[in-house]
């Protein structure tokens, strides 16, 4: 019992952690509010996005999304904006350019590499399966000539 | 012979992994490097009526040295920004981020006042159009107030000596 007691604390504070009270004029603002802050990087805890992030900055930032979005910005130049200031790193989508281009291709090239390999393995197999037809057609008669003598 | 490709893959995969491993994922290239720096105009620490702007500081080489009391690492770094501020190569501009003045003003007091002029941003609004996420950072702004240098981090002996004073001496000369 006291076991779930603890838990539930930790589960009430970190489902709160990192939400404001912001108040948005209609439900798409909202909807725009929440996509951002889920692909926008928090600089300080890399690894967390700004939705997730507890950090002074990530609050920031918060308030700054909210606040440009209030003012009629769109998530596209919100999003501009961020660019600006902290560079590509601050999403966690990567625009695709020519440095970024291995980084979207680089797994499919991976695959038709990996696929090719694989066909190639497959043919090499299925040349080895069929024999010629003289040794196919002296088989068939050892087989047969046994069965005659029994 | 069987192993050749394998291997290579291997070493291939070992080497990248060691690159990745050397690079500092805090190092985050800034997109301002050689764009206009962002207008502000702020209240000073030590005389609140009056404001510093961007514009006051058009026409000369100055440093942006972004510092807060509750920051530790500027603690360590304050001896090398005093040291820098004697040089008097530029004028070395505090932005006191997201501080308490009284205590942004106790902390000057205690370990002494390199800056030419602290400014306040109690609310983090300029540090975010500059682009500041981790203080301490410094910036070097040049006469036609284009940023030319930035430094995250505390700027140590060396990398006053290797970066932040060559960046300094080729603007001012």
């Amino acid at each position: 019992m006291r076991g779930l007691l603890l838990c539930l604390i930790f589960i009430a504070t970190s489902a709160l952690a990192a939400i404001e009270a912001y108040e948005f004029d209609s439900p798409e603002m909202e909807a725009n509010f929440i996509k951002l802050t889920k692909e926008l990087r928090c600089l300080v805890c890399q690894n967390q996005s700004l939705a997730d992030s507890n950090a002074g900055l990530a609050k920031d930032l918060r308030r700054q999304t909210y606040e440009m979005l209030t003012q009629g910005k769109t998530p596209d130049q919100v999003v501009q904006y961020m660019v600006d200031r902290y560079g590509d790193f601050v999403l966690y989508r990567p625009r695709l350019k020519t440095s970024t281009l291995l980084l979207w291709l680089g797994p499919f090239v991976l695959l038709l590499l990996v696929l090719g390999l694989v066909i190639r393995h497959m043919r090499g197999r299925q040349k080895l399966a069929p024999p010629d037809a003289e040794a196919m057609h002296k088989a068939h008669q050892l087989l047969s000539d046994t069965q005659e003598k029994q | 012979m069987r192993f050749a490709i394998p291997l290579s893959v291997f070493i291939l995969i070992v080497g990248l992994l060691a690159y990745g491993l050397r690079l500092d994922p805090k190092n985050v290239p800034s997109p301002l490097i050689g764009k206009p720096a962002p207008a502000f105009s702020l209240a000073k620490l030590d005389a609140p009526q009056l404001y510093l702007a961007k514009n006051d500081l058009l026409g000369q080489v100055w440093v942006l040295n972004v510092w807060a009391s509750w920051c530790v690492s500027c603690r360590a770094e304050h001896e090398i920004i005093t040291r820098l501020s004697a040089l008097n190569l530029a004028p070395v501009i505090g932005l006191n981020y997201k501080d308490d003045p009284d205590d942004a003003r106790r902390w000057l007091q205690q370990f002494g006042d390199p800056y030419t002029a602290s400014i306040m941003d109690a609310d983090g609004r300029v540090g975010i159009d500059w682009g500041v996420y981790g203080v301490p950072e410094t910036f070097i702004i040049d006469k036609d107030g284009l940023i030319k240098y930035k430094h995250i981090g505390p700027v140590t002996h060396e990398s006053l000596e290797t970066e932040v004073l060559p960046v300094l001496l080729e603007l001012t000369s």
